[in-house]
């Protein structure tokens, strides 16, 4: 197997879009439930920034290879 | 052929610029135009009607979102105040409780109407005489505006002329002028859930519907070969092959509920105090009454990531339910 072979297939083997979606996804509802849970001001506080990166990435990785 | 030639000849003789050489030269340039040029000849408008409406909005608010805009001080220079905005949102109780009633008003009336929508569903899904009739008796809720069925529970509910108090006082003894469904603090939380199940309810049996109209009837034959009870089968067939019809109402009445701001607005006002206050209520209030532009733009931009988001997953599970 040639180089760029490899390379392509250790690529594809990590971008994979399963589940680099599902991480996006749990950052997304884990952002939410920080958003509203009553117990922490500090997990309010950094909750939109865990919902922005989840939804940024989720759009990221909705374009990789299944 | 004569008679044609006689009737268009006028015509060619009194606009030489249509006919004629120039006319057959205009044909030859529509002639000319690629599918892909025409194409985009039909969707230009509405591409441009979209971004006029759509895209410089958001955009625009995006923009003031970073800027300190008060529009009862527009006479001040824009200020550019970075993430400030962001930041004091971020860190402020008051919105923090906001959207923990928000969160609480979800739970409770998303939660109501799976239970009660799937239950309908279980019963309209029987064949009985008058089944037509009652689904749309069902039904009726749903396709109301939510400012009528602002407007008319306001009057149901009102303590000296309403009728619901009086339903109530039926039944529990209590006079019905002494309690006040939306003026009192313990109450008007579950009467804004009570009026959202009562309408979006059927829309949750609609769903569920169509899941279990999706079951196909052998299994439920293969069942009963089995001798498996009613019981058995609803555990073992209709609830697990309805679960992703359920996934799907409980997000998209979520995403529905999390935004809530007309009908809310109409029975309570956030009120009494702000015990209801929703979260789009406070942004309506921060925008429109203390014209803090710059700030309510920040905090439209949080929910609309939040509902985006959630969103994101509701198109997933949407096609989750698609592929089956």
């Amino acid at each position: 197997m040639s180089s760029s072979a490899l390379a392509k297939a250790g690529v594809s083997r990590w971008f994979r879009r399963g589940p680099w979606e599902a991480g996006a996804m749990t950052l997304i509802g884990g952002g939410i439930v920080m958003l509203v849970q009553p117990w922490s001001i500090d997990l309010y506080s950094y909750s939109f920034v865990t919902i922005l990166t989840g939804t940024v990435g989720y759009i990221i990785v909705s374009h990789f290879p299944e | 052929m004569d008679k044609m030639t006689t009737i268009l000849q006028p015509d060619d003789a009194t606009f030489p610029g249509v006919g004629g050489p120039a006319k057959s030269r205009s044909t030859r340039r529509v002639r000319g135009l690629s599918d892909r040029t025409i194409a985009w000849l039909f969707v230009a408008p509405t591409i441009a009607l979209l971004l006029a409406i759509n895209i410089f909005p958001l955009v625009w608010m995006i923009r003031l979102s970073f800027t300190s805009l008060n529009l009862s001080m527009s006479y001040l220079p824009l200020r550019f105040v970075g993430l400030d905005n962001f930041s004091d949102i971020l860190n402020d109780e008051d919105v923090w409780i906001r959207l923990q009633t928000t969160a609480q008003f979800v739970i409770w009336s998303v939660a109501l109407q799976v239970v009660i929508g799937f239950g309908l569903a279980l019963l309209i899904n029987r064949q009985f005489r008058g089944h037509s009739f009652w689904t749309t008796i069902i039904l009726l809720p749903m396709m109301l505006s939510p400012a009528v069925v602002g407007n008319f529970w306001t009057l149901l509910l009102q303590p000296q002329i309403g009728p619901f108090n009086y339903v109530i006082s039926l039944f529990t003894g209590v006079p019905p002028s002494s309690f006040s469904m939306t003026g009192q603090v313990s109450l008007a939380p579950w009467t804004i859930v009570l009026v959202d199940t009562w309408m979006w309810a059927p829309y949750v049996m609609l769903i569920c519907l169509a899941g279990l109209r999706s079951i196909p009837d052998y299994i439920y034959e293969a069942a009963e070969v089995d001798r498996a009870s009613p019981w058995r089968q609803f555990w073992s067939i209709t609830l697990p092959m309805t679960v992703p019809f359920l996934m799907l109402a409980v997000l998209f009445r979520a995403i529905e509920n999390f935004k809530m701001f007309d009908m809310v607005n109409l029975l309570t006002s956030g009120g009494p105090g702000s015990t209801t206050e929703l979260v789009s209520i406070t942004l309506k209030r921060a925008a429109f009454e203390k014209w803090r532009t710059g700030y309510s733009s920040a905090l439209a931009i949080i929910l609309f990531v939040t509902v985006f988001g959630a969103a994101n997953i509701y198109v997933k599970a949407l096609n989750k339910v698609k592929q089956r």
